[in-house]
């Protein structure tokens, strides 16, 4: 110990600590980050049960019918698809006075499968919208030459195409992997990583906040199951070339040199600059 | 050359070698191949001048090494990467292992550029390397620039390296925005596309210049091969030149060092080329590539695959160009659109032209005759190679200072986006902040900074006068409590005292003895003023007699401070004091 | 002109330091009462100048530094053989990398740091760390020198004759300066022909198309859109039919494309504000091109509930319900506006192309 103590005005002494500091809470962090949750579509349950719900937890903002209110759109057309995904990533109910709701932790979701379900029966019962997807098109599309029934392409050019169509349609908001980006007055389209096929599908049929509609017309329930396909192979693939940063582009490699590359090679010099014991 | 003491146990170590090398020397005067050579070439006269040159030690001097080893860093690993490399922008479709791209229709040079990531063994750790050794670059050049500003070393006679040295970092900057561009991918190509924007702004010869570049319409298929030659040849080759005029100057003008004792200007105290300056600058050359190296092995940097291919109708959210460009990409986001309007029929975008078009060459041109501008107002003609301690001249630090704070501003603001999304913030607030702060930032930091600059002088002046605070508390019998001050010795006080103080410059006679006004003094009306500016507000250097007062009243036990000495704000134990004897 | 001269100082009007008599060189008043420069403090011996173990040590130290160099190259020499392209390994700190470029990047990083740490090392520990001084000498040549230099010049321009003979030195100027010129003119010369009306032209016009309107395709899906495919809020990326020959003749495409990309948006007829944009659409459903009017990018951001369009590198941003005007960010002009119709077999198509150059500002654009 007397060791460490005199050393404790050793230069290095702040670097170290500094190092130390930032590899405690960088792995705290990492051990309290979120992780990926499984959520299974469960089938409907009664539209009564659902009204109950709906009545006792959404109907303050959007109305008793769900005609809507001054603090809430109204839900009539909307479809089940769209409270599948609200309630279903924990963006409803409103958690609080946000500028735009956000998707919570999976502990944090106040129902189960099994609510969401009814209510969105429910709501689905007022008017017609987009329905919860078929499994048929949130199973990801798993990387391989093969080709699977009824298709033309093989599943690595699915894929591929997958990813030309959300360069084109996403990626000006989502960023080029997923990682999110910022909209107008504090707005943000947030991060895909982690989100359940069923949700992005849903997100892409209901049209969620800012997000515009793309729907069945638009792109093909085919060319969305591709496209989370393409979000997923990029999820899952393995980092190429080490740290990604984020996956945020040049500034994050920007700070990156000038944050540690450079202290690091400062630190060298000053080293290399000292005279020795 | 200082002789070395033989009586001492260092020496006595190595008698034997030196012995070993004595003996050496006289069985075999130059013989080998380095006889033949110098019998051809006469290089021994050279090289024992070479080799005998003195580097002073100080870690800010290999700022400039950090720069020049990079760039060789860069040099070597581009010429691996212009093995596979193809600088073709023909359109083919993607076949190689990188699974998400299969069928694509991509760019050549797109295509190789997977292929080196993917295909070729090794290829993506030297493309990392290139990559980050040119980020390391540009951030060590900057930084160096900065040493060299705050430090005066860019005084006579070094100042054309100092505008060499301004060149070299502009062009930096487009040796990299070029490289960035020759993959192809959607981020580097949104970056020349709006690079074509930029040339289309220039006023008249815009779209000329557009099509003269892009040979046609945007984006064509003669831009990449282009910027290939310009990336590999011709800045290169200037870059290359321009570096080797800027090292031979250093030897010539010999480095600068900072004051200290022994050191005067017309000496250089440090250590030999050989064997230590081999050692300690041959030694940092593999340090700095190795930890680039050790940065490319763990660290992605521009992941094109993740990109995709450059197409003109998707695009990226966070679409930045690499951070060097940022303060221009910046301006850009700063400027307001009301600066582009239509007159006569033509339309002018200023909007566009101030950011991307003048900014650079304006910034540089400011940077590189500054050196010619501050020579003027001082008037100082002579040669500096004591290099300042920055709080010394306040003005020029508060300069230096108020010009970082701007191009900070600047290169924020090229991230304003991932600053929102990241501190849940409205990028239009950001945007409108930053619009201020351009304005308001750089008056005040020179403000603050001069301030600054002129308390640290004056805690250098009472420590002079008043010794070192040494932490030990003393209590009189009369319960007064006094913080011992221990002297400094004559070699920690030379740092703090050798300086000069230059006092402004003033116009002797307005009038000539007839009452004439004078001509001259018209003409240097102006530099009185400037030189007003600089050197108004400063704070003397000690003097031997101020110390032999201070010691004076010391011994009586009353402590006199001078009322600047007491606005310097010393330790508050002290102000307690006075406080105390006030009452 | 000697630089070492100070300003004339004697003249009236002259600049002088304050307090100063006029003259420069004596800027420091107080010149008489300043320190003494000490001199170089005493050399303090290091661990290893005096003890011979402390020697022996750092000697072992960077002999163990180069080792771990030449280890490290072995692994990495071993690793290029060795590992596999495919292999992939959890690495702790960067998840699941790939084998190859890790183990590569850190023996090769280590080898070249090594060889720095034990050369720095080296010399820090065992070489003479007594500093040396080198005297300096002022750096221009003496007087006498200058003169021989000045005499070497005009002795050789005597003996050239190059003053007593006019006609050689204004024919050397002439033809030195004429022999720039086939230079200057490979740079003007593929200047032009630049054709500007290009920038102002784009797939949308009719001609393309023998005159007839032009189908929206989807982007990148290149099928045309029917108007009942696009339900409120919805948004549509798409390129022109006349891509479709493009694509076939496989030239120009991506230039084409630089001009033509254009974005459809389906919004409630009633939150447009302005007439001509309503009219210029069907029911509710507007184009605009995507190209922005500030350097290029393209805008594609749509805020579903706001209306706005956000460029994303820039950040400008268009008032859908405003016909593209610009409400925020550098850009000054709103994003043109493509009339679009709907034809017998109710796909929509645009009838008369843009009405304005898209894209950003030229000197010409409102010629």
């Amino acid at each position: 110990m007397n060791a460490l103590a005199a050393r404790r005005r050793h230069p290095a002494a702040i670097a170290l600590l500094i190092l130390v500091g930032l590899l405690v809470t960088g792995g705290a962090y990492a051990f309290l980050a979120p992780k990926e949750a499984n959520a299974s579509a469960v089938s409907a349950d009664t539209v009564a049960e659902g009204k109950n719900l709906f009545l006792a937890n959404c109907a303050s903002c959007h109305g008793t019918n769900a005609q809507g209110t001054a603090s809430g759109p109204s839900l009539v057309g909307v479809g089940a698809a769209a409270v599948d995904f609200q309630v279903g990533t924990g963006r409803m109910p409103l958690a609080g006075p946000n500028i735009q709701a956000q998707r919570q932790d999976v502990d944090k979701i106040k129902f189960d499968d099994q609510q969401i379900s009814s209510m969105a029966a429910y709501v689905a019962s007022l008017g017609a919208g987009p329905s919860v997807p078929d499994s048929q098109y949130t199973t990801v599309i798993q990387p391989g030459d093969q080709k699977e029934a009824g298709q033309d392409l093989t599943n690595n050019q699915r894929i591929a195409r997958g990813g030309e169509i959300f360069r084109v349609n996403c990626a000006m908001c989502h960023n080029f992997a997923g990682a999110g980006g910022a909209l107008t007055r504090g707005k943000y389209a947030p991060s895909l990583t982690g989100v359940t096929p069923k949700h992005m599908y849903e997100a892409m049929v209901s049209g969620p906040q800012s997000m515009p509609v793309f729907n069945d017309q638009n792109i093909s329930p085919e060319s969305k199951q591709e496209v989370i396909s393409y979000l997923k192979a990029v999820d899952n693939q393995t980092n190429v070339g080490g740290l990604t940063l984020g996956n945020l582009g040049p500034v994050s490699e920007g700070m990156f040199v000038w944050l540690f590359g450079l202290t690091l090679l400062i630190g060298c010099a000053v080293w290399l600059g000292k005279k020795a014991a | 050359m200082s002789t070395i003491n033989a009586d001492r146990p260092a020496d006595a170590l190595r008698a034997g070698d030196r012995q070993a090398d004595q003996e050496r020397a006289e069985s075999k005067p130059l013989g080998g191949i380095a006889g033949w050579l110098d019998d051809r070439t006469g290089a021994a006269k050279g090289m024992s001048f070479v080799l005998k040159k003195v580097f002073p030690d100080h870690w800010s001097f290999m700022l400039g090494e950090i720069a020049m080893y990079s760039m060789i860093i860069c040099l070597l690993t581009g010429a691996f990467l212009t093995f596979w490399f193809v600088p073709s922008a023909s359109p083919v479709v993607y076949d190689g292992s990188y699974i998400p791209l299969q069928g694509v229709t991509v760019s050549d040079a797109y295509r190789s550029t997977l292929d080196i990531s993917f295909d070729i063994r090794g290829g993506l750790l030297i493309r990392q390397i290139h990559h980050w050794a040119a980020l390391v670059f540009c951030v060590a050049i900057l930084v160096h620039m900065g040493r060299v500003f705050f430090t005066g070393a860019f005084r006579k006679p070094r100042e054309i390296n100092w505008v060499i040295g301004s060149i070299l970092s502009m062009l930096a900057i487009v040796e990299g925005f070029a490289g960035y561009s020759l993959p192809d991918d959607l981020l580097s190509g949104t970056g020349l596309r709006a690079a074509e924007g930029f040339m289309r702004s220039i006023p008249i010869i815009g779209s000329y210049v557009s099509y003269f570049v892009f040979g046609g319409a945007f984006p064509g298929e003669a831009i990449i091969p282009r910027l290939y030659a310009v990336h590999v040849l011709l800045l290169p080759a200037i870059l290359v030149g321009l570096f080797t005029a800027h090292i031979l100057l250093v030897f010539l003008h010999k480095h600068t060092q900072y004051p200290g004792p022994g050191k005067t200007n017309n000496n250089v105290v440090g250590f030999p080329m050989m064997p230590v300056y081999i050692a300690k600058a041959g030694g940092f050359f593999f340090i700095v590539f190795g930890v680039i190296a050790l940065i490319s092995a763990l660290v992605t940097i521009n992941p094109i695959w993740g990109y995709g291919p450059y197409d003109p109708s998707p695009v990226t959210a966070g679409s930045q160009p690499d951070w060097y460009m940022g303060f221009a990409d910046g301006a850009l986001r700063l400027l307001p659109g009301f600066l582009e309007f239509t007159a006569f029929g033509y339309t002018f975008s200023f909007n566009v032209m101030i950011g991307a078009i003048l900014l650079i060459p304006i910034m540089y041109t400011l940077i590189g005759v500054y050196p010619f501008f501050e020579a003027w107002v001082t008037g100082d003609k002579r040669e500096h190679h004591l290099l300042d301690r920055p709080r010394n001249n306040p003005t020029r630090t508060g300069i230096g200072v108020a010009a970082m704070t701007f191009y900070i501003v600047l290169f924020f603001a090229s991230g304003n986006d991932l600053m929102a999304i990241k501190l849940h913030l409205s990028i239009n607030d950001l945007t409108r902040l930053f619009q201020l702060l351009i304005f308001v930032g750089p008056p005040l930091a020179f403000w603050i900074t001069k301030r600054i600059c002129l308390s640290l002088q004056r805690a250098d002046r009472q420590k002079v006068l008043h010794g070192r605070e040494t932490g030990v508390i003393w209590r009189y019998p009369d319960g007064r409590f006094e913080e011992i001050h221990a002297p400094l010795t004559p070699q920690e006080r030379w740092v703090l005292v050798q300086h000069e103080s230059p006092e402004p410059l003033v116009i002797t006679a307005e009038t000539d003895a007839n009452g004439v006004e004078s001509p001259i003094a018209r003409k240097e009306r102006l530099r009185a003023k400037l030189s007003h500016f600089y050197f108004k507000d400063r704070v003397a250097p000690p003097t031997p007699s101020e110390l032999e007062a201070a010691h004076h009243h010391g011994d009586h036990g009353v402590e006199t401070h001078e009322p600047e000495a007491i606005e310097a704000g010393g330790a508050p134990a002290r102000e307690t004091i006075k406080a105390d004897r006030q009452n | 002109m000697n630089d070492n001269e100070t300003t004339a100082h004697g003249e009236s009007g002259a600049l002088a330091p304050a307090g100063g008599d006029g003259a420069l060189e004596t800027r420091s008043t107080t010149e008489l009462d300043r320190f003494e420069n000490p001199g170089l403090p005493p050399h303090v011996h290091r661990a290893a100048d005096d003890d011979p173990k402390a020697a022996k040590r750092a000697e072992k130290q960077v002999a163990t530094l180069f080792g771990l160099s030449m280890l490290s190259t072995l692994v990495f020499l071993v690793g290029y053989f060795a590992i596999h392209d495919d292999w992939v390994f959890f690495f702790p700190g960067l998840g699941q990398a790939k084998t190859l470029n890790v183990v590569l990047g850190l023996s090769l990083g280590f080898a070249l740091f090594f060889i720095g740490i034990g050369a720095v090392h080296w010399a820090k520990t065992l070489m003479s760390d007594e500093e040396v001084v080198e005297e300096r000498h002022p750096l221009g040549s003496s007087e006498v020198e200058r003169a021989k230099a000045v005499k070497v010049v005009t002795d050789g321009g005597e003996s050239a004759q190059i003053n007593r003979r006019p006609l050689l030195k204004y024919s050397l100027g002439g033809a030195l300066g004429l022999f720039a010129l086939p230079f200057v003119l490979q740079v003007a010369g593929s200047l032009g022909p630049g054709n500007v009306e290009e920038l102002k032209e784009t797939l949308w016009d009719p001609k393309y198309n023998d005159g007839k309107p032009i189908r929206l395709f989807r982007d990148p899906e290149r099928t045309p859109i029917k108007l009942s495919d696009v339900t409120l809020g919805s948004v549509f990326h798409v390129m022109p039919e006349t891509m479709e020959k493009v694509y076939e003749e496989g030239k120009h495409v991506l230039e084409q494309k630089a001009k033509a990309a254009v974005i459809l948006i389906r919004l409630n007829p009633d939150d447009i504000k302005v007439q001509k944009a309503k009219d210029w659409g069907v029911d509710g459903t507007v184009a605009y091109s995507k190209i922005c009017t500030h350097v290029g990018c393209a805008v594609g951001l749509y805020e579903q509930q706001t209306h706005h369009l956000l460029c994303p590198c820039h950040q400008s941003t268009f008032d859908l319900t405003e016909d593209c005007a610009v409400i925020f960010g550098p850009a000054k002009r709103a994003l043109p506006q493509l009339k679009i119709t709907v034809d017998d077999e109710g796909y929509l198509v645009a009838p008369q192309g843009f009405k304005e150059p898209v894209g950003p500002s030229f000197w010409e654009r409102a010629r």
